[in-house]
């Protein structure tokens, strides 16, 4: 058996649609998974030190505001100031597809966008957390 | 409704139907699926007839528009007489962006303005706040001082638009710094005609943006209820929003009974700070959401102006007809698009669209076919514009008024969410009303359980999203969609500066101190709000005083 992986859901800066990030939580934690749900308003700080007091093995953000190319990056830099990087980072929201790639360049996992299958998340945590 | 021998005979009818016809027809070919259900998940009978309406009293429930219990419009004479206000909610980037996209609306035949504001004005942050990085003019327009509020209207005569702010936790102020503008061009407030937001209890259970704890942004609420109802007496002082709640994953019924629970508690509120009902219901107003699902949508809508308008009579004793009557805006449901193919959303849109007017809307939005993507752009807002032109003018669904009504299943739906809505008011009071139901997190997880069934059955196949869980393709990424400049964030930071070093400090400390006095006491806090805008404080500097008094709201973190 594998072992239980932790999870945080967060939603960082000032955007209050959480109905996805509810949506996956949940979802995880019906796969099994141990999912700890920050709530609204959470700064990069903020995150990474929850993240890092829970000691999970991801961090799930999601955003529908447009901050994601500020936000997800500052999360990725405070963990490796953290030395934190071996958590992994994904994101989700409305975040068009041209900003994709420098999010991924800059060390975010994945990305899912609308539409996205919480059983494909699912997969890929369990593919991808070490 | 019916006469008594004659649904004897109809019963009996049905039965021979069902035996000799049904049954036969079963036989050879079965039904596709075991139980159909509405968009919300309701189950749906095969076939309604005058049984199903029998208990339904025409002149008690469903009557005549313009009358008492209002089920088939508030008008007389609906869009015979004028059709509904085509209000496109527009705004982004800075002033001068926003203010040439509603000089576009306006010239491809918007009849009113929507103001999208962005997440740090909404949160009553200016543009240079630690917490606004990265979010300024993002999902609307930045708005730090009267100065932003100046070149947002200028060139558009506040006295011949009617202007509809997307604006809660500081509603205050947004109404006071377009007040402001209003006298600047030598239009009184009286003249001014528009809407508010003004909703903080669904800010608590869906949408975010709230600042201060409950009591004082009651508080607030009330203060404006006040304020307008002598100096600016057009203005809707509140929008009371089922749109977010929907959003959220609500059902239907929810949707209607959470939004009228939280309407019950702003006039509960408003009567204990001592106001006469009549002064200020006339102004309360509405906003929904429609969904795809078109007869349940059209039940919703006559379902939440019937209950609204019985609530009113019996429960706070209104007499002015106007007390009675809801009138609501409604925008189509942002959470039905999809991020796959998202040329099919127009034809959601258009569904959404019919579903608003048949429901008998005062004003609507039409979302775009890129929202999924991005904020829209020109081309495809003009898009969601033109759709409800064709609705208006080539539809032929505006010529009679309520023609939905005596559908059997129409009817018997309206009553149906009625019933459920209602039952859902009586468990809110039993927990002592919305803004206690909303602490205890009661309304949030009923609407969060509504979303993860929804979620798991669009998962499952058993409900099924055309191009995102069926009929798939591959597709390349859309392109052209609207980007923000991120520059937008050090110009707001710039105009501040420029702000700070112009205008009269000792005048701004002056007033922002007499705002905080009567933050700390009762009276009302309208005035003095007005009073500092004036002296071009700044929006976060007046937030900065309430949080100071107020403090501000801890949400209830739940899953």
């Amino acid at each position: 058996m594998s072992k239980l992986i932790r999870v945080l859901i967060a939603k960082p800066g000032l955007d209050g649609h959480d109905r996805g990030a509810k949506m996956i939580a949940r979802a995880l934690r019906d796969a099994g998974m141990e999912v700890i749900y920050t709530g609204l308003r959470q700064t990069p700080e903020q995150i990474v030190a929850a993240a890092i007091q829970e000691d999970v093995d991801a961090i799930g953000m999601s955003i529908l505001s447009g901050a994601h190319n500020h936000l997800f990056p500052k999360v990725i830099k405070l963990l490796k100031e953290q030395n934190a990087s071996d958590i992994l980072v994904i994101g989700g929201g409305v975040i068009p597809e041209d900003d994709i790639p420098e999010l991924l360049e800059a060390g975010v996992g994945a990305i899912f966008t609308p539409g996205t299958l919480t059983s494909d998340i699912i997969k890929y945590l369990r593919e991808n957390v070490q | 409704m019916f006469d008594q021998e004659k649904l004897t005979k109809l019963s009996e009818e049905a039965k021979n139907w069902e035996e000799k016809v049904l049954n036969k027809s079963l036989s050879k070919a079965p039904e596709s699926r075991e139980l159909f259900t509405t968009g919300s998940g309701d189950e749906i009978n095969r076939l309604y007839t005058p049984e199903d309406i029998s208990d339904l009293d025409f002149m008690e429930e469903i009557g005549f528009p313009g009358q008492y219990p209002y089920t088939r419009g508030y008008q007389p004479t609906m869009y015979r007489g004028r059709l509904w206000t085509m209000r496109m909610y527009a705004g982004f980037s800075t002033a001068e962006e926003s203010n040439k996209r509603y000089k576009y609306l306006v010239e491809q035949g918007s009849t009113g303005l929507s103001v999208a504001f962005d997440l740090p004005t909404q949160i009553g942050y200016d543009s240079d706040h630690d917490l606004a990085e990265g979010e300024v003019g993002k999902v609307g327009v930045a708005i730090d001082s009267l100065a932003d509020m100046e070149i947002l209207f200028d060139g558009i005569m506040l006295d011949k638009v009617s202007t509809s702010m997307t604006i809660n936790a500081p509603a205050s102020v947004l109404l006071a710094m377009y007040i402001a503008v209003a006298e600047k061009q030598g239009v009184s407030a009286d003249k001014l005609r528009g809407t508010i937001q003004n909703d903080i209890l669904k800010e608590y259970i869906a949408r975010g943006t709230y600042i201060f704890p409950t009591e004082p942004s009651m508080r607030l609420i009330t203060d404006i209820f006040e304020y307008c109802s002598k100096e600016v007496p057009q203005w809707n002082t509140i929008s009371i929003s089922g749109y977010h709640i929907r959003e959220a994953g609500s059902t239907a019924a929810q949707e209607v009974g959470f939004t009228l629970a939280d309407g019950i508690a702003y006039v509960e509120a408003a009567i204990k700070a001592g106001l006469d009902v009549d002064s200020f219901a006339p102004r309360l107003s509405f906003f929904f959401n429609a969904h795809n699902d078109l007869l349940e949508e059209v039940a919703k809508f006559r379902a939440a102006r019937r209950l609204w308008a019985k609530i009113m009579k019996n429960r706070f004793g209104a007499k002015k007809p106007q007390s009675l009557m809801l009138k609501f805006h409604t925008q189509t449901g942002g959470s039905t698009l999809t991020a796959q193919q998202p040329e099919n959303n127009i034809v959601r849109v258009a569904i959404q669209t019919l579903a608003a007017v048949l429901g008998g809307t005062q004003s609507l939005h039409t979302n775009s076919k890129d929202e999924a993507l991005a904020l829209p752009t020109e081309d495809s807002v003009r898009v969601a514009l033109r759709t409800q032109q064709i609705v208006a003018h080539e539809s032929g669904v505006t010529n009679t008024v309520d023609p939905l009504a005596g559908s059997y299943y129409v009817e018997a739906k309206t009553k149906e969410i009625e019933d459920k809505a209602m039952e859902y008011i009586n468990k809110i009071d039993e927990i002592g009303g919305a803004p206690r139901a909303i602490d205890a997190g009661y309304i949030q997880q009923e609407i969060t359980d509504a979303a993860y069934k929804y979620q798991m059955d669009v998962e499952k196949g058993d409900v099924i999203v055309v191009g995102m869980n069926k009929y798939r393709i591959e597709e390349a990424s859309p392109k052209g969609l609207l980007r923000v400049d991120p520059i937008v964030g050090e110009m707001q930071k710039q105009k501040l500066r420029d702000l700070k070093a112009k205008r009269d400090n000792d005048a701004v400390a002056t007033k922002l101190e007499a705002l905080r006095k009567a933050c700390e006491g009762t009276e009302n806090v309208m005035p003095l709000i007005v009073d500092a805008v004036k002296e071009y404080a700044t929006l976060g500097e007046i937030c900065g005083v309430m949080r100071e008094v107020f403090g501000e709201y801890q949400q209830n973190v739940m899953l």
